[in-house]
């Protein structure tokens, strides 16, 4: 072992499995391909600077400055609906740690019985039953948990999601239980922008048309054109994503819900987490508690020296056996397993005899995540 | 028997850990499972542990109520763009905060003495409750083996 003595502090963020690139030192959390994202911010922000640089000085003088003032309000919020749904945490589950994960293993083993060699372990799958409804509740060999009631695993950020919607490429981020309702206020407020922005273009070009005649008019503010075409096709795409999430938090269902048809079909009714009443599934939704992320991203890790350093980290008294660094690497080494862990994983297994993962802990065709329908979808979005 | 959390920190081995599960037959509410795990038969009185979990679903209760004050809250931080976020502390974290001071009282007075010790359900992602189990050196080195095969790195 080297002697070099790593003294700069590391704060969790930096060992979080998953594939989700952190910025400002953990407090901004975003997907990996952010190249769409950029693309969101460039239109916005592109098609507001030339409505503010063509249209707004004419319409403020003819009509009335409360009509770019209103734009400016509108946009800052757009922008800000925008940031909030990229950057925060969608309502991530952290991966179980070993002991966690050991014991569940033991409570299938002991649920399973005996299986005879050869044969295929029984899927891992729990039922809860919520309001008269059984739900199944799966296991995730990623993260080694039993997901939660609506719960589903992203395969693009490689983490499980609370009340998982699903995975905006627009956005740079999940969409899941605690950024849901900014992600609707962005849809509903730039489709309210785009329309604002679309009507006085028109207004602008007709009145001026009036006056200058109407190629003299494309002549002087080229910009409309542009905004324009970028406003028309925005428009019917930004009406019905807000239209078809409005309908589906009166239903309080998920798109992931409704693309399995989990509670549609003969399932029609049915759905458990609904309160029957359109205001109360909308106030439940929009207006519930903000819940805290579970993720701790800017605590500091623990040295992982015999003398444990005073961290400011919440966990400062529990795992005085597990190592900091293994625990958030996953049991057997997958794809996903940073370089530099494998090695200390195959350490470990040969050091340790007695490190005889079952068979059904190596992912089973029948429920590893890639058959899983609904991880394929999020990979088609 | 131990006297407080800094001895069975410092001079305690852990045996074991067991995990209270989620109830989640009200829906995805944080609720924890009442059921008493066996492996503590012989370390703890069930009416205490029901007792400390009845509490922290009670808080989680609290913490997730739809009603008027989450109401208020949610459409006062909508009409300033969320922005008032950056300064104040919602109603969720204020509860956090007492669970938490909750968690360490009870490991003081109850938990710790009988060399146990909870983890804030918070630190393990609102999924489970830990209960570290410690080894007993008050009586005469009466771990049973069958514990040391659910140690947790002997996998």
């Amino acid at each position: 072992m080297s002697a070099v003595m790593i003294t700069r502090k590391v704060r969790k963020w930096e060992k979080l499995p998953g594939k989700n690139t952190f910025c400002c030192d953990g407090r901004v959390m975003m997907a990996r391909q952010k190249g769409i994202f950029y693309l969101t911010l460039f239109l916005i922000i592109g098609t507001c600077s030339l409505f503010f640089a063509f249209e707004c000085p004419y319409l403020a003088v003819h009509l009335s400055p409360a009509i770019p003032v209103f734009a400016v309000l509108l946009f800052l919020f757009v922008m800000a609906m925008l940031l909030r749904t990229s950057f925060s945490d969608p309502g991530v589950l952290p991966r179980a740690l070993p002991e966690e994960a050991n014991f569940i293993e033991m409570e299938i083993e002991a649920a399973n019985g005996n299986v005879p060699s050869g044969q295929r372990a029984p899927p891992r799958i729990r039922n809860v039953q919520i309001n008269n409804q059984i739900v199944k509740l799966k296991y995730c060999y990623t993260c080694k948990i039993f997901r939660p009631p609506r719960a589903s695993h992203c395969s693009i950020c490689d983490n499980c999601v609370d009340r998982f919607d699903h995975h905006c490429p627009w956005v740079g981020n999940c969409v899941g239980k605690r950024n849901y309702r900014y992600f609707y206020l962005f849809t509903l407020t730039l489709s309210l922008l785009t329309i604002y922005i679309f009507a006085f273009n028109i207004v602008h070009v007709v009145m001026r048309s009036v006056d200058q005649g109407f190629l003299n008019t494309l002549k002087e503010t080229p910009g409309t054109v542009l905004e324009v075409l970028v406003c028309f096709f925005t428009l019917w795409s930004m009406v019905g994503l807000t239209g078809f999430h409005t309908y589906l938090i009166s239903l309080n269902q998920t798109t992931n819900e409704d693309i399995k048809g989990s509670w549609s079909g003969k399932n029609r009714g049915q759905n458990p987490y609904s309160h029957k009443n359109i205001i109360k599934n909308c106030c439940e939704v929009l207006c519930g508690p903000t819940y805290p992320s579970v993720l701790d991203r800017r605590g500091l890790m623990q040295e992982d020296s015999p003398a444990a350093a005073n961290s400011e980290g919440p966990c400062s008294f529990d795992n005085p056996v597990a190592q900091t660094t293994k625990t958030t690497a996953p049991l057997i080494p997958n794809e996903h397993t940073p370089d530099d862990i494998k090695p200390s994983i195959a350490a470990e297994k040969s050091s340790g005899p007695k490190d005889d993962q079952p068979p059904a802990a190596m992912q089973p065709p029948l429920a590893s995540p890639e058959t899983d329908a609904e991880t394929s979808i999020a990979k088609n979005q | 028997m131990f006297h407080n959390l800094q001895d069975m920190q410092h001079t305690a081995s852990l045996v074991t850990k067991v995990f209270i599960q989620r109830d989640y037959s009200e829906g995805t509410v944080c609720r924890f499972q009442t059921k008493f795990p066996a492996e503590l038969d012989n370390r703890i009185e069930r009416a205490l542990l029901e007792q400390t979990v009845k509490t922290l679903n009670s808080y989680y209760v609290e913490a997730e109520k739809v009603g008027g004050q989450s109401y208020l809250e949610g459409c006062l931080a909508c009409a300033t763009a969320y922005i008032v976020f950056l300064c104040m502390e919602t109603r969720y974290e204020k509860v956090l905060k007492k669970i938490s001071g909750y968690i360490q009282e009870q490991n003081e007075k109850i938990y710790a003495p009988r060399g146990l010790l909870l983890t804030d359900p918070i630190e393990r992602g609102m999924r489970v409750l830990e209960i570290s189990v410690f080894e007993d050196r008050g009586s005469s080195g009466s771990s049973p083996s069958s514990s040391m095969s659910s140690c947790s790195t002997a996998r």
